[in-house]
């Protein structure tokens, strides 16, 4: 008997697939909850949200979206073809996704070092001396991109990990649900993402 | 999935057919929300970040491909977030 068999009998792949959607459930009712925080102080204080959303900058918002949907799509490439026992390109696949997320991880750090430079953060002289809207709207635009840029972190992390069990063959053709998993996740954090970029950086 | 089951394998092709179709509507929303349209710019981002994440979800996330059960259970949340939203927005209209 080979270690193949022994590895297929204790294998559970629609269970761990399970256990990841179940997982991700609940990263959409975390987000999901920030954002009904978010739409009841948009809803009680219009105009302070409209004034302080124009401080945001749609280009780098509009990047940063555009980053994420292609690294979206390189990910999902790369199931197709490790499923067509294509290594490299998937291992090149998900390089790219890791490259796109760390570039939009940039973007974020200088949109917030932007941000900061002008006096805008938690606590800043500037903030206290605006209105309770503003303080609001600042405040769930740190902690909201924050959680998710968090979650970028995690994700390039776990995609890094599954690159190297790619490597060494760990993850193939007829055995990689961790991949799938670690894209559904990657997914996960596009889909937060493509409600926060309208809800921060268009309505205005 | 794989296990002698059904293991889909999706096409390059229909991967950037879907991340075109994302760009175009990621652009719309840009689009239409410079546009003075008021409200309705709010109610148009929305409805385009809606059909962007059901083509996320759909395509990319496998949930056409995959057993309905993941569809199932993933209707149910978004229903879910969808009343409490609902209800959290009646509370405040009409308190």
């Amino acid at each position: 008997m080979t270690d193949h068999t022994q590895i297929d009998e204790h294998r559970d792949d629609e269970g761990a697939k399970t256990g990841m959607w179940i997982f991700i459930f609940t990263e959409l009712l975390l987000f999901g909850g920030l954002f009904i925080v978010y739409s009841v102080y948009r809803y009680l204080n219009p105009m302070a949200f409209h004034m302080a959303a124009e401080e945001l900058d749609i280009f780098i918002g509009t990047a940063n979206t555009v980053i994420l949907l292609v690294s979206s799509m390189t990910i999902a490439m790369a199931i197709t073809s490790i499923q067509l026992k294509r290594k490299r390109l998937t291992l090149i696949l998900m390089g790219i996704t890791v490259l796109l997320a760390l570039l939009f991880l940039v973007n974020k750090y200088f949109e917030w070092t932007g941000k900061i430079s002008h006096g805008i953060f938690p606590g800043s002289e500037i903030l206290h001396q605006s209105s309770q809207g503003e303080i609001l709207f600042f405040g769930l635009y740190y902690a909201m991109t924050g959680l998710h840029a968090l979650h970028i972190i995690v994700g390039v992390t776990f995609i890094g990990y599954v690159m190297w069990l790619v490597k060494t063959d760990d993850v193939k053709y007829d055995d990689y649900v961790i991949l799938e998993n670690s894209a559904l996740y990657w997914h996960l954090v596009d889909l937060i993402w493509i409600f926060l970029f309208p809800l921060f950086y268009l309505i205005t | 999935m794989e296990n002698g089951q059904h293991a889909h394998i999706v096409k390059y092709k229909t991967f950037v057919v879907v991340l075109i179709v994302l760009l175009v509507f990621t652009f719309s929303s840009v689009g239409v929300t410079q546009l003075d349209l008021g409200v309705y710019s709010v109610t148009a981002a929305l409805i385009f970040a809606v059909l962007k994440s059901i083509l996320v979800l759909m395509f990319f996330m496998h949930l056409k491909f995959d057993k309905k059960i993941y569809a199932v259970m993933t209707a149910g949340i978004i229903l879910l977030l969808t009343i409490v939203i609902l209800v959290t927005f009646l509370d405040y209209l009409y308190r």
